[in-house]
């Protein structure tokens, strides 16, 4: 391996890192701005104008607060519950194709740490290892809170990441690729998958709403059962990284629906563009695509009420797994005819 | 029943439709009154900045008034005590010594005069039970404090200052008690 890849992909993880967090600190502002709006208040403009810094204030509270350990918590699954959600939230990132190549200094640089030739695999057992750091979390409070907490989220995981994956595999089964870049070039200019694939959009975003914990399905915290579920007995920093990994998973999930159904960087009218142009452009694309989905998940959360919990296992089970098969089935037959298969 | 308003509405539980049940659009009708939302003009008020307007029959802080000559009118009488329910005022009496004519109306006056605005329920009884015209109710807020036992006014806070003379005209003149 060459230094000059070394030293480029060094600078991509790094940069990738800051902007993650940085966009998961100011959802936050901007979630408590957005449910503010809708309530018809003002929300948050006391620090910096228009309250530009109070994520920075939020920051320096959670490190100012007690960092409590409960006294018959388990201490090390405590700390690690924590560092799991953020770890896995964020290294979710690394796959995801964030625009066209770019030409600097003589060289070809991608703009994705890792092209993994299974990239949606990859998203998928990160996502899965992510409800362990709420599992361990919960378990090791040692409250009963944390604990129904931590059952709901790993028992929501289990029926939404069914429905999910076999929605991911219509998707799959389209671009013929496992592979986040394939997937994306697949969906060329407007060739966009969500034209091909409404339902299949529609099943995969309530799934990536349940697994990303968000209303309507933030049932592992749900503050007015539970009392904060999971993290009932997290202060300080740790219930700090929790709460980011929200705002970080939820900022990935919003790339990773991007980039299965609104083609990624794509846009129409990208082929009159080239070079650096084009992958600043496609860049710019992506955040928009991101951004808009980030705004969508935080205006359903402020607009629909949690669900009960049978309901939500009904709505699991008895519904998007068979409408996600369903999809599955018939996309399968046309790609079949569409092939030649029955012709002969 | 016969309904007289005409208002009554029947409740009906008839399955729900098709389009009901995939609770979609009723989801998407949701999302857009929240965005309609969005758009529409706040009600806040900006606390410190911006204040808002009190009532005139507004129940605040409590003042004990002195008269023209800047004499204490309070003569501890505890009728005051006696009316509020929240058990929220104590005082004791004292007898009005030769040359202390400027300072107390009558010849009895209120030694100590103590409030606990913890307990006060600011529903003005003490003000409706005084006799002297001594205590009432202003537009005044009671601060916030760091120590409960800060809550616990005394003469020092309450007697009105000879110079700074608290109104109360406001509140007394909303044609609800007659004119002072």
């Amino acid at each position: 391996m060459d230094t000059a890849l070394l030293i480029e992909k060094l600078v991509l993880v790094v940069l990738l890192f800051l902007v993650s967090l940085g966009i998961a600190a100011y959802s936050t502002y901007f979630e408590r701005k957005l449910a503010a709006w809708i309530q018809d208040r003002v929300g948050p403009d006391r620090a910096g104008p228009f309250g530009i810094l109070q994520p920075i204030a939020d920051g320096v509270k959670m490190f100012m607060k007690e960092d409590f350990t409960p006294k018959n918590a388990d201490r090390w699954l405590f700390i690690l519950g924590p560092g799991i959600a953020m770890f896995t939230a964020l290294i979710t990132s690394s796959i995801v194709p964030w625009g066209t190549d770019l030409y600097l200094f003589g060289r070809t640089i991608v703009l994705q740490v890792a092209d993994f030739n299974i990239g949606i695999l990859f998203v998928f057992g990160t996502i899965s290892i992510g409800v362990y750091g709420i599992m361990i979390g919960g378990w090791a409070s040692n409250n009963k809170y944390s604990l129904y907490g931590a059952i709901r989220a790993s028992s929501q995981m289990i029926s939404y990441e069914l429905a999910m994956g076999i929605s991911a595999i219509t998707i799959i089964m389209m671009s013929g690729s496992l592979g986040l870049t394939d997937i994306v070039k697949s969906q060329h200019g407007m060739n966009w998958n969500i034209f091909y694939q409404p339902v299949c959009f529609l099943v995969f975003f309530i799934c990536a709403l349940a697994e990303t914990n968000r209303a309507p399905f933030d049932l592992p915290e749900c503050e007015s059962e539970l009392i904060g579920g999971y993290h009932t007995e997290y202060s300080s920093m740790k219930l700090g990284l929790f709460l980011f990994a929200e705002y970080v998973s939820m900022f990935v999930s919003s790339a990773i629906i991007s980039i299965l159904f609104f083609g990624g960087y794509n846009f129409p009218g990208m082929d009159h563009f080239s070079g650096n142009t084009l992958a600043l452009l496609s860049v710019l694309v992506f955040f928009a695509k991101i951004f808009f989905f980030i705004f969508v998940i935080m205006w359903i959360r402020w607009t629909i009420p949690r669900f009960r919990f049978d309901q939500l296992m009904h709505l699991g089970w008895k519904v998007l797994i068979p409408i996600a098969i369903i999809n599955l089935m018939l996309t399968g037959i046309v790609i079949a005819f569409h092939e030649g298969w029955f012709l002969n | 029943m016969e309904s007289l308003t005409n208002r009554k509405r029947v409740v009906s539980d008839k399955p729900m439709t098709f389009l009901e049940k995939l609770y979609l659009p009723a989801i998407w009708g949701g999302m857009f009154i929240t965005l309609k939302h969005i758009f529409k003009k706040n009600h806040t008020i900006k606390y410190p900045e911006e204040q808002r307007v009190f009532a005139p029959v507004y129940r605040g802080m409590h003042v004990l008034k002195r008269d023209e000559e800047g004499r204490e009118n309070c003569t501890a009488c505890g009728l005051c005590a006696v009316a509020c329910p929240a058990e929220a005022i104590t005082m004791v009496a004292e007898e009005r010594k030769k040359g202390e004519e400027h300072l107390y109306r009558e010849e009895k006056y209120a030694a100590s005069y103590e409030i606990n605005m913890l307990r006060c329920i600011f529903c003005g009884l003490c003000e409706e039970a005084c006799p002297k015209e001594a205590v009432f109710l202003t537009d005044r807020i009671v601060p916030t404090e760091f120590d409960r036992n800060d809550f616990i006014y005394d003469k020092s806070v309450l007697v009105e200052p000879i110079n700074d003379r608290i109104d109360i005209t406001k509140r007394q003149n909303t044609g609800k008690r007659g004119v002072i």
